[in-house]
């Protein structure tokens, strides 16, 4: 792992992504963010109100460092997600998009097959693709083959903060892939953050554990301490874990002496 | 096809009025620890057997409802475009047996309305109209719809039942969601208050979800009239019909919304008082079984209590809503649907919600989509 984070030739000096939902203002999204030293946030295209400067989710965010990641959040299908994408390249002046297609209601789950085909295309339109997706690790190696740029397999279920209850999952993902692997969704404490920082994932992206805590910017310097010792950890190579007890000063020794 | 006529078929009113009755504070207990609350645990915290529970309620739904929403609350307002109504309502000020001038508004008038509502910050806004279909039918809903696109994210519709061609129709033309209340789900009942106009077809309304998810809508806001029946009944049918919706209609999204009868001019009396702590005790029973529901409160109910189920488990709500046709600006004197409570204006609204905590959240949807 190199110490800089690299999507599509762009290097970031955070691991940490975060999200702009969910917070009780905008000056208090903005404060937290800059206490996560975030540098790529997501914001949903309907959330973006260009016309209304006031009531923007926008207000605020405006720092050289901070680069904005806008998501499709709402689509249902690969359709709308090309044309959020495009409309947010209009409105936001980037082109890159995190690909979020979950028509599930309920439990706000990503749709693989339109993701899929999403991707497929908004590579070929010239988009740099973050797709949010299930962990799955065959997948993460189709949406390679189309281009993207990295995965952003979950955790778990959007919001809930339990954590990563796909850990299996993200460590054959994370052994496997060519592109960053981005944790996101259920990460729902700086120790849940640190610990897929830990198997080797490139980053995390984190927003409702943040934005819902009694104190969001110390939530949000946690999380960033989190992520930073995981990673710190995660190159350092952790000792293996053994159920044999290792003794420190070997009872055999003194016969090779 | 399926729909949910069948499904509701299968219940009996009174034996469900004997289940919700029976539930004793243990299954109270343990519909709150449920991993998974199902319609069981809904109907035990629905019970009387739950009052003594109110608190814990409470506090559980307000975090459910922090963590699944956020420290936010969506803002709407409705726009009325017309009153006149072939029905008979009892309940309902602009019932057709009720002698007050009838107004539909023009093209001209509309854009006025939006313009009012649009300069106060509104980005979802929720048409309403009363059943005319010769006067107010889908093609003045249409005309509507496209006047009112460029200027709002979020156009949603309260008006009579429609066949899912139309919907679709409308759905094209950006309509995002749709609200159709049942008014009660006791058939007698619901005959009883309808006695003339489309609207006393039970059944044709009962399905009105069913057509409208099929045609591909984003959001069903459901609900009844709570004072027309037993409120703990019909809101356990209430989150029956919601239960089969979510699973028969995956795509599609939710809210309920809990009118409680209010006066208006020659209006009837509620069958059965619903207290403030029952109104809480709902909504909570929604929040902790259902999630991921949106919860809507109108400015029906009053001031000081709106300002406090803001933290219980509501997500949306509405403010200096008028409900005639034209009340903003064109006729602001004309009679209203029901008497408004909360009256105060919109930045009052917003200033409460931000001292409470919240970020008052004026656009959630991008029309283009």
């Amino acid at each position: 792992m190199n110490t800089k984070l690299t999507i599509a030739g762009k290097s970031f000096h955070s691991r940490l992504l975060t999200g702009t939902g969910k917070f009780s203002s905008s000056h208090m999204m903005q404060q937290a963010i800059l206490a996560s030293e975030s540098e790529l946030v997501t914001v949903a295209l309907k959330r973006v109100d260009l016309e209304n400067e006031q009531h923007s989710i926008l207000q605020g965010l405006t720092h050289d460092h901070i680069s904005l990641l806008p998501n499709t959040s709402g689509v249902r299908n690969a359709e709308e997600a090309v044309f959020a994408a495009q409309m947010a390249k209009e409105a936001l002046g980037t082109n890159w998009v995190k690909v979020e297609i979950h028509p599930d209601a309920k439990y706000l789950l990503p749709d693989p097959i339109e993701t899929l085909k999403a991707c497929e295309q908004l590579v070929k339109l010239g988009f740099v693709v973050m797709p949010y997706i299930h962990a799955d690790p065959v997948l993460c190696k189709r949406l390679e083959d189309v281009g993207a740029q990295c995965v952003m397999p979950l955790g778990a279920p959007i919001g809930t903060n339990k954590g990563l209850k796909t850990l299996d999952f993200l460590e054959i993902i994370i052994q496997q892939s060519k592109v960053p692997v981005i944790v996101d969704a259920g990460i729902g404490s700086p120790s849940h953050a640190c610990w897929a920082m830990e198997i080797g994932a490139d980053a995390v992206l984190v927003n409702t554990a943040i934005a819902v805590s009694k104190n969001p910017i110390q939530m949000a310097k946690a999380f960033k301490m989190a992520v930073e010792a995981g990673a710190m950890a995660y190159q350092a190579k952790l000792a293996q874990q053994t159920d044999t007890p290792q003794a420190t000063s070997p009872l055999t020794q003194f016969l090779y002496e | 096809m399926s729909n949910f006529t069948s499904v509701l078929k299968q219940y009996n009113w009174d034996e469900q009025w004997e289940n919700i009755h029976s539930k004793t504070p243990l299954d109270v207990a343990r519909a709150l620890e449920a991993k998974q609350p199902d319609l069981e645990d809904f109907t035990a915290l629905i019970s009387p057997a739950a009052q003594g529970y109110l608190e814990q309620m409470a506090q559980k739904s307000s975090t459910l409802t922090k963590n699944r929403f956020g420290n936010t609350m969506q803002m709407y307002a409705p726009l009325y475009l017309s009153n006149e109504c072939q029905n008979i309502c009892t309940y309902c000020g602009f019932s057709f047996t009720n002698k007050i001038p009838r107004r539909t508004l023009s093209d001209k008038e509309i854009l006025m309305e939006a313009q009012f509502l649009k300069q106060k910050g509104y980005q979802h806004i929720l048409l309403v109209t009363g059943e005319a279909s010769q006067r107010v039918g889908v093609d003045y809903l249409y005309n509507a719809i496209a006047l009112l696109k460029p200027h709002f994210a979020n156009i949603s519709v309260e008006v009579q039942p429609l066949d899912q061609q139309d919907y679709e129709s409308l759905i094209s033309q950006g309509l995002y969601a749709t609200l159709v209340y049942q008014e009660t789900y006791h058939r007698d009942t619901y005959k009883t208050h309808h006695p003339k106009g489309k609207k006393s077809n039970f059944d044709y309304r009962l399905q009105t979800p069913d057509r409208l998810a099929r045609a591909g809508i984003h959001k069903i806001g459901i609900g009844a009239l709570l004072g027309l029946e037993d409120w703990r009944v019909d809101s356990f049918f209430t989150a029956l019909h919601l239960n089969y919706l979510q699973t028969t209609y995956w795509k599609t999204r939710y809210s309920i919304s809990f009118p409680r009868l209010r006066p208006f001019s020659g209006g009837i009396d509620p069958k059965v008082q619903m207290t403030d702590a029952d109104l809480l005790q709902l909504i909570c029973a929604y929040r902790i079984v259902f999630e991921d529901v949106e919860l809507s409160i109108s400015t029906r109910e009053p001031a000081k209590f709106r300002d406090q189920l803001v933290h219980l488990g509501i997500t949306s709500m509405s403010a200096e809503s008028k409900t005639n046709p034209g009340g903003y600006v064109v006729e602001p004197q004309s009679l209203e649907q029901f008497d408004i409570s909360d009256e105060r204006t919109t930045e009052s609204i917003a200033q409460m919600l931000k001292n409470s905590g919240l970020e008052p959240v004026w656009k959630d949807w991008e029309p283009l989509l």
